[in-house]
């Protein structure tokens, strides 16, 4: 047997390990290996079930080893999930060695590659990728004033270059910081030789791009324009000191990745933004959702993995342009959001706003609930009921909502910022979701189960509470609209269990997956998706992650409480429209996915979607920690991957957006 | 006994129906997981029983996907690999390079050749761990010359 204590060093015992593979052969197999490395296993078999488990526990784990090859989702987007939202160190492996698919590992942001068969001496070192990821993390951190965490001995080091950088406020500075801060990296890194375990109580210092922030950085962005946007200028334009160009690169990665996804929803969505953004935000509601998904996913992460991002925004801007109208600016919307996303979680709700603003400028982002998006684009689709209940409702929510959704702003006035702070999350959730959703149709639905079911959860919650106030819907939902039509349709199952409830309850009365009563409301009201942002992100999450649980239920009192009334009526019309849909999207993956769709559907799926956000695309139904910003996410992704957006490649749950399907 | 299994272990290697990957298996097995190889090899069969499962059904449709086809033996091959069933893995190559080619009759027969290499080693399998159980479990342990 491999003595694994032989290297005598204490740091790689105990790492936590999460393996994701189809193959039960593999699997059993690698968590033998690993435990033989006295590492802490955790085994999945469904990229799903591994988000939902990653989202619940956001610190649970160290890395994340996964297959490539999976049915249920792409290891690709698994990676890219995770990378966004948790920004884990992600190891693919796979039987295939062809160049082409480890370039793609590669590109995608795997901290390595593994061929099959595994022998254990490849996963004895894995332990090196945490060490090293915690070690740039903190390193970046300390220069952008994000959390640094503290190490112990590479804090003394650090310390003094430290002090050195925080005196050069400038955001020029960034750059010489960066330089600067390479070198005592470097420096320290001799100093330190091998203080692995020293750095074995690294915490990853991310730095935290808030819906402002990212906000602001789309805001640059977008005055660069995005081919031309460097971080260096970037950076100037944000102005803020503690943000280092690195932060700002890696940032501009992920964002770069996330338009380019949204990029090839757009084509699909632009048709249908058009018919949303009409109306309320429809632009936003896709648009925003997703972006605000992808955003958040990123967010969550800290760092958006450029490639994230830049799909996110792709995503988001496809679906935004497929809202709005006017598409064209999509792509701004896109970029919008997709940073609003980075604002993980809370920020959504103005990442929404840019990014469907964009297209829309009126986009009222979501406030919760695309309105824009849905009556418009989906024409039939059930989301689209949804949506335009939301968008109604929205613009007079909006109005907080709008702060942070800024339909037009590419900035988005976040006036929001403050408002949203749920919101946005939720509503990046959307945006993505909705992105996702372009397809909106049943396929997107089914997608959506995914996605939404997780997301669903927190929606409900979310949707809830809008009635009334949400202003703010920034919601992603609104934007969502797409998306969360498609996922009402699966929600609708389960919001229609909710109304039952009543109102106060959109919780799931039946699911089981409280957010799926939200949804129910939601699509009623846009407001839903405001309101819910506020509050409910933090429920969704809850809820979602406890879809399966009676927990979730819980979530989902709290959010009932909200919205029940708004809500209600205007689920149960999507509720209607949404079952109907839902019955098709009747996709399997995700548990609760499937739940939330319904409840999504009617708004809340939205709200799901923008959990999933996190997700995106692949309809991780994960019942998503991440709450607000990614359930959104997921759910777009849920949604557009039920609508079998085919058009959309994203890597996003919207691809498979097909906002045609949306039944309004 | 247990040199008979130990035998046994050793020509199931020199005919080429295990690798390497197999011996990789039993360094896992310990006092803590003395049946561990045997554990896999029940697993894998039953999974890979499914895959062939599938795969038949999607052959007699006669419709050849290919893309289905290929991915199916994807997933068959992975395991395979894992297992260290080089037999059976280097049918699975061939037939997803018939898939590629687009050649259904290539891909029956390659599959008809690889049931056969599946079952053989089933059997053969079975029969070394019940021997290797009547032996001791230090036998399993032991790597073949």
């Amino acid at each position: 047997m491999i003595n694994p204590g032989s290297n005598s060093d204490p740091f790689p015992a105990g790492l936590r390990v999460l393996v994701v593979d189809d193959d039960p052969t593999c699997l059993m197999i690698l968590e033998r290996m690993l435990m033989t490395c006295l590492y802490r296993v955790t085994k999945c078999n469904r990229a799903e079930l591994a988000l939902s488990l990653l989202r619940k526990n956001k610190h649970g784990f160290d890395i994340v080893i996964s297959d490539v090859h999976m049915p249920d989702m792409d290891g690709f987007k698994l990676l890219e999930h995770v990378g966004l939202e948790m920004d884990l160190p992600v190891i693919m492996m796979s039987a295939d060695d062809s160049k082409s698919v480890v370039l793609k590992g590669v590109t995608h942001g795997a901290v390595d590659y593994l061929i099959k068969p595994v022998r254990i001496e490849a996963l004895k070192n894995i332990w090196q990728h945490v060490v090293r990821k915690k070690r740039n993390e903190w390193n970046v951190s300390e220069h952008s004033g994000g959390s640094i965490e503290d190490t112990g001995g590479d804090r003394d080091r650090q310390q003094p270059r430290e002090d050195a950088d925080n005196n050069s406020s400038s955001v020029n500075e960034g750059n010489w910081r960066s330089s600067s801060y390479r070198k005592r990296k470097e420096e320290e890194v001799d100093d330190q030789g091998d203080d692995k375990e020293d750095t074995s109580s690294l915490k990853k210092p991310r730095v935290v791009w808030s819906v402002e922030l990212h906000q602001q950085f789309v805001a640059a962005v977008n005055q660069l324009g995005v081919d031309k946007a460097v971080p260096k200028k970037i950076l100037e334009m944000m102005n803020l000191p503690g943000l280092t160009r690195e932060n700002v690169a890696s940032h501009l990665q992920k964002y770069r990745i996330y338009l380019r996804r949204l990029g090839g929803v757009s084509q699909h969505q632009g048709n249908m933004n058009h018919s949303f953004m009409n109306g309320q935000d429809p632009n936003f509601g896709p648009l925003s959702s997703l972006n605000g998904f992808d955003l958040q996913a990123l967010a969550v992460a800290g760092q958006l993995p450029a490639q994230s991002l830049a799909q996110l925004q792709a995503a988001g801007l496809g679906r935004s342009s497929l809202i709005k109208p006017g598409m064209s600016s999509s792509p701004l919307v896109d970029q919008r959001s997709i940073f609003n996303f980075e604002n993980p979680k809370i920020r959504f709700g103005d990442g929404h706003g840019q990014a469907i603003n964009n297209g829309n400028k009126q986009m009222s982002l979501l406030h919760g609930v695309p309105t824009g998006m849905e009556p418009k684009q989906f024409a039939g689709s059930s989301y689209m009921r949804v949506q335009q209940q939301i968008t109604g409702v929205r613009p007079g929510q909006n109005v907080q909502s709008s702060g942070l959704m800024l339909p037009v702003a590419d900035h988005l006035p976040r006036g929001g910022p403050s408002m949203l702070p749920s919101l946005g999350q939720q509503q990046p959730m959307f945006s993505t979701s909705v992105s996702r959703r372009s397809d909106l149709t049943g396929a997107v639905r089914n997608s959506i189960p995914e996605t939404n079911n997780r997301v669903l959860p927190a929606t409900h919650s979310v949707f809830n509470n809008f009635p009334a106030d949400l202003p703010q819907n920034n919601f992603p939902l609104a934007s969502a609209p797409g998306i969360s039509i498609p996922v009402s349709a699966s929600y609708q199952e389960e919001v229609n269990s909710s109304d039952a409830k009543g109102g106060s309850s959109a919780a799931t009365a039946g699911f089981g997956n409280p957010s799926y009563d939200i949804f129910n409301d939601f699509p009623q009201q846009q407001q839903h998706n405001s309101k819910l942002n506020d509050w409910d992100m933090r429920n969704i999450g809850l809820v979602h992650s406890h879809q399966d649980t009676a927990a979730a239920s819980a979530g989902f009192s709290t959010s009932e409480a909200y919205s029940s009334s708004s809500m209600q009526r205007k689920r149960r019309e999507t509720d209607a429209t949404v079952v109907t849909a839902h019955g098709q999207n009747q996709q399997p993956p995700s548990r609760s996915l499937n739940h939330l769709n319904h409840v999504f559907m009617d708004g809340g799926s939205v709200r799901v979607k923008s959990e999933r956000v996190a997700e995106t695309v692949t309809c991780p139904p994960a019942t998503t920690l991440f709450h607000e910003q990614y359930h959104q996410e997921d759910l777009m992704s849920a949604l557009l991957k039920q609508e079998g957006i085919p058009s959309v490649d994203n890597e996003f749950d919207f691809d498979g957006y097909s906002i045609d399907n949306i039944p309004v | 006994m247990q040199r008979q299994v130990a035998l046994i272990k050793q020509s199931l290697f020199d005919q080429g129906y295990l690798d390497e990957q197999f011996m990789e298996l039993e360094e896992l097995q310990d006092d803590a997981n003395p049946n561990f190889v045997e554990e896999v090899s029940a697993l894998y069969f039953k999974d890979s029983a499914r895959l062939i499962n599938n795969i038949d059904q999607a052959l007699e449709r006669g419709s050849f996907d290919f893309n289905r086809l290929d991915s199916y033996m994807h997933q068959f091959k992975g395991s395979s690999t894992s297992i260290g069933a080089s037999k059976v893995k280097a049918e699975c190559t061939k037939f997803r390079e018939y898939c590629r080619a687009g050649n259904a009759e290539g891909c029956l027969r390659t599959f008809q050749q690889l049931k056969k290499e599946h079952s053989t080693l089933r059997k053969k399998l079975e029969h070394y761990f019940q021997l290797a159980r009547q032996a001791g479990p230090k036998e399993t342990a032991r790597r073949p010359k």
